[in-house]
């Protein structure tokens, strides 16, 4: 009797906690809160499916919980033999036909958003001049780091996404080395980066990042894809149209050739150039194909190597041993550089050095 | 002759061991070595959750993560779970259908050992220079650019045991149709019986996809093939396919026969007959039958296109109907039934709310959009682990207890055992039911650490807390097993005193021939049936007392999968040691000359005689 009461207990208890969790977990990470209409289609189906499926749990409970109070054998007496019911078929069509039911109610609204969410058409429609009204973006997904070319506006970033809001943004996905999968969990599902093909879908965004804890969205790689899976992670800075044309055009301006402020950032170019420059771009005009993350908006990143917080020290600690900090990634410890000649940086070396990529910005 | 082997010295019983084929001794064989490695799994679950536990812990190194994560996966499904499966359905299902043996006991001891030489190489990549770390589903792209051993050792230990799977399952089908005893029909036949041999149909159908996949990935990645390598044209897509045409059957194989025991526990204590037996049988062929159907939703983010996704969808969907229809059935079972609340049944009732927690899960995964969300993050670690923890796992340790007596004589502390349920019990709920919210949460899996300030710290902590339950849950199993042991109190026939079907009928312990003559089966839960009527044999019989035909047992199948061990050896360090391709001959060499020792010599079995039987009759007990 008492076990039985608890089970019940247990259940309700459950279900309040369920409705608490809802308005869990962190803003900008969260897919309980959805930031934009895919992600808001896909909360809803949650929803729905929860609600379905809380009906059946709840149903199930009932009987069981009666059966194992009715009938327990101390209630019965010992030496009672049952009747040998067979089966009933009335009972077995009913719990036939009322799941299809069920199912076919979640069923319609499923195929419904798996076409919708597939529908990438917008992608390729131009305005008078040619020009594609949607913004897409070329997601390139590397051991472990993430490289987002906007092949229509001739620009090229790294780590960090950046994405007006109000609008469908296209995104086509691809993998460098082995298989990810990019996913923006406050905006949406996730899909593959797959190595031998490109897949291609939207996502859209409400609001501009800026309010959130951190001014940015979380996203992550959902496939394994070696030891440092785990710190494979980008973020998503969100702008209304406004502000992400200016941003794009301070994007191409910082292909211009420019001297920086400080003598010690001075040096820290000059090193940058010696030992840097064949694998990172510091201009962010151009397409893809770098083989590290494109450096230009360094300064206005959230994150020093996708995870770390973005200080000047773990700058310094991050280009000294990479890979103590991000295990399997393929940049090289400086001293296996090959002006190095196995030297590592000095202290001061890597202050300049700091100090220089702090000031790639594009940003005010 | 078991009575016998208990007067042998250690390496007399080890021989008997190696070289039995005795249905009845490689279920033992099939428990030690599966309970082996569910505890090597279980310890690798342990040391995952020690590292969870708590944010940016450096516990374990991130390299070493993967290939703990790899190895726990792999040996839970293919090496603990599989094998501990095998051995109820080598222990009961013989018995259960009235058979004197399984049809071809050579090859259940060969299956055996192939399986057995293939987990052991498997986890011998640990002392080799590191473990596969590509995870369980080992996908192309990571697993081809693997660097050292880990995935070969993954690749060929999988081939060697999966082997030993596919000739297991054969076996067991040749057996439930050929064997069964006179008046066992089909739909007479106990939903255990039943279950294995949808269960076997599944693992003839789908271990094969699973070989091709692996011998794909051997000759990638140790003869230099480029079946997965896309700049050389290959295709890693096809490698997901392969895997989960495999994949998604393979756990209908492990959750069948899970149903089966729970069947066989709900109508024993229930006392009562299964409700709706033929429902039960169709529900579960039609399991069966669509688990072929739906492993692309196990992709539905690898971008196979709106309308394949949305075909796999409502296909998943449908498999939640004959699911739900079991779920019904069982309860009303128990409905209008007399109840003992036994540790099997304790486990039978614990496994309803559990496994239709983690089968609405699934049909919450099963609508494709919201899967884009809920794959790859820690919602479906929550849904396996509910549905294989919850199903599988309850039914392995539920079936322990409800058929020690029958392997053993002897039965499990009740007490005991019902500790270990509740602690079990309650741990797998506390570790698993909080991490469908930190998937929600955004949390992916596969993850070695995770930063502290997104809100996962606490979910975690709790979840790693509930890890430490159940480990204390499977120690008190074990202090039980071993104090039972110890104590060696033989309980004799029909132990739980309502047992309904053949096996509970047979007289304890099990003679090597099982049955003295072949039973005569009236209707379903046979022994029920005569129980009922008064019968003090327990059974009515189909033929006289006459000589029985017994195989022999054979060292061959032993030498012929250590054969396979050393080819193994030679295909791994192919292209690297100069003894690669000779040690890979040699190997190969045993196993073909054992299989030519078995082809040429004639081994016509023995006979035990009519006199032998009779004498014993007069002497022997029930």
């Amino acid at each position: 009797m008492m076990k039985g009461l608890k089970k019940w207990r247990l259940f309700s208890m459950l279900t309040a906690l369920m409705v608490f969790l809802a308005g869990c977990g962190e803003e900008h990470l969260s897919t309980l809160t959805p930031a934009g209409q895919v992600g808001r289609d896909q909360y809803n189906l949650m929803l729905l499916s929860t609600g379905i499926m809380v009906l059946v749990i709840v149903v199930v409970l009932v009987v069981y919980v009666l059966a194992i109070i009715k009938f327990r054998r101390s209630k019965v007496g010992e030496n009672t033999i049952p009747k040998q019911v067979e089966g009933n078929h009335t009972l077995e069509i009913i719990w036939t036909v009322v799941p299809i039911i069920l199912l076919l109610i979640l069923a319609v609204p499923t195929v419904t958003a798996t076409y919708n969410l597939a529908d990438v058409r917008g992608m390729d429609v131009k305005d008078e001049d040619g020009q594609a009204t949607a913004v897409t973006v070329n997601v390139k997904a590397n051991l472990y780091w993430w490289e987002f070319e906007y092949p229509n506006l001739g620009i090229v970033t790294s780590q960090e996404l950046v994405v007006p809001t109000g609008e469908k943004v296209y995104f086509n996905l691809k993998a460098a080395d082995v298989k990810h999968s990019f996913w923006i969990p406050a905006a949406g599902g996730k899909l593959d980066t797959n190595v031998d093909g490109i897949n291609t879908f939207y996502l859209d965004f409400d609001e501009p990042s800026e309010s959130l804890e951190d001014g940015v969205f979380y996203g992550k790689c959902a496939e394994l894809c070696g030891p440092s899976h785990a710190l494979m992670d980008f973020k998503v800075k969100t702008l209304d149209r406004e502000d992400f044309d200016a941003w794009v055009l301070s994007v191409k301006e910082s292909a211009e050739e420019t001297t920086p402020a400080t003598d010690v950032a001075q040096q820290g170019q000059e090193l940058f150039q010696q030992s840097c420059i064949a694998c990172h771009a510091v201009s962010g005009e151009g397409t893809t194909g770098g083989i590290g993350p494109n450096l230009a908006t360094f300064g206005d990143r959230n994150r020093v190597a996708g995870f770390l917080e973005h200080d000047k020290e773990n700058i310094k600690n991050w280009i000294s041993n990479p890979e103590k900090y991000k295990p399997g990634n393929l940049m090289p410890q400086p001293e296996d550089l090959p002006k190095r000649n196995g030297k590592e940086f000095s202290n001061q070396e890597l202050d300049a050095l700091a100090e220089y990529l702090m000031g790639l910005s594009v940003e005010d | 002759m078991s009575s016998i082997a208990q007067k042998k010295g250690f390496g007399a019983t080890l021989w008997d061991y190696i070289t039995t084929v005795d249905h009845k001794k490689i279920a033992i064989l099939y428990l030690i070595t599966g309970g082996l490695f569910f505890i090597v799994g279980g310890i690798e679950a342990m040391l995952i959750r020690i590292q969870l536990a708590q944010p940016d812990n450096d516990f374990l190194s991130a390299g070493l993560y993967n290939e703990i994560i790899t190895m726990h996966g792999t040996t839970m499904i293919f090496l603990a779970a599989m094998p501990l499966l095998f051995a109820y359905m080598n222990a009961v299902v013989p018995l259960q259908i009235g058979a004197r043996d399984v049809a071809f006991p050579f090859l259940n001891s060969l299956g055996f050992w192939m399986f057995f030489f293939g987990g052991i190489f498997l986890n011998l990549s640990w002392f080799l220079g590191g473990a596969p770390d590509a995870g369980w589903t080992s996908y192309a792209s990571l697993a081809i650019s693997s660097p050292g051993h880990g995935v070969d050792f993954y690749a060929l230990g999988l081939q060697i045991s999966g082997g030993g799977t596919l000739i297991a399952g054969i076996n067991f089908l040749v057996t439930i149709i050929n064997m069964r005893a006179p008046g066992m029909t089909y739909m007479r036949m106990p939903l255990f019986t039943w279950s294995t041999f949808v269960a076997s149909a599944l693992i003839l159908f789908a271990f094969p996809p699973l070989t091709v996949g692996l011998f794909l990935m051997i000759f990638d990645r140790m003869f230099g093939a480029n079946f997965f390598d896309h700049t050389m044209g290959g295709n890693t897509i096809i490698w997901e396919h392969l895997f989960w045409i495999f994949g998604h059957p393979e756990v209908y194989i492990l959750i069948l026969p899970a149903f089966g025991i729970f069947s066989e526990i709900f109508s024993t204590f229930s006392r009562k007959r299964l409700f709706g037996y033929s429902a039960m049988v169709f529900a579960t062929v039609l399991i069966g039958f669509l688990g072929f159907m739906v492993w692309a939703h196990h992709m539905f983010t690898t971008g196979m296109g709106p309308t394949a996704n949305a075909i796999f969808a409502v296909a998943t969907m449908a498999i939640a109907v004959p699911t739900g229809v079991k779920i019904f059935n069982w309860l009303l079972t128990m409905w209008g039934g007399s109840i003992k609340f036994t540790t099997p049944m304790l486990y039978a009732v614990g496994f309803i709310p559990s496994f239709v927690a983690g089968g609405v899960t699934g049909v919450m995964q099963a609508s494709a959009p919201l899967d884009y969300q809920l794959h790859d993050s820690y919602f479906i670690v929550a849904h396996f682990h509910y549905v294989i923890v919850g199903g599988t796992v309850l039914a392995l340790l539920a079936g322990l207890h409800f058929y020690w007596p029958l392997m053993f004589n002897t039965m499990l502390n009740e007490t005991w055992g019902k500790i270990t349920f509740w602690l079990f019990f309650t741990g797998f709920h506390l570790t698993f039911f909080i991490q469908h919210f930190l998937g929600l949460m955004g949390m992916p899996r596969r993850v070695f650490t995770y930063g502290a300030d997104q809100g996962w710290d606490l979910f975690n902590l709790i979840s790693s807390l509930g890890a430490i339950f159940m480990a204390l849950g499977v120690i008190f199993l074990l202090a039980n097993i071993i104090i039972t042991i110890v104590k060696d109190k033989k309980v004799g026939r029909d132990p739980w005193e309502d047992g309904r079907t053949l096996e509970w009928a047979i007289p304890q312990p099990v003679p090597f021939y099982n049955f003295k003559q072949t039973p005569l089966v009236r209707g379903l839960d046979t022994y029920w049936i005569e129980k009922q009527e008064g019968n003090k044999e327990g059974m009515i019989y189909a033929e006289p007392i006459g000589d029985i035909h017994m195989p022999n047992n054979s060292v061959i199948p032993f030498v012929m999968s250590f054969g396979l061990f050393v080819g193994a050896f030679g295909a791994l360090y192919n292209g690297e040691q100069p003894w690669a391709i000779p040690v890979l001959g040699l190997g190969l060499l045993i196993t073909f000359l054992s299989m030519g020792a078995r082809s040429l010599k004639d081994d016509l079995g023995y006979h035990v005689h009519k006199e032998d039987l009779l004498d014993e009759k007069e002497g022997g007990k029930h």
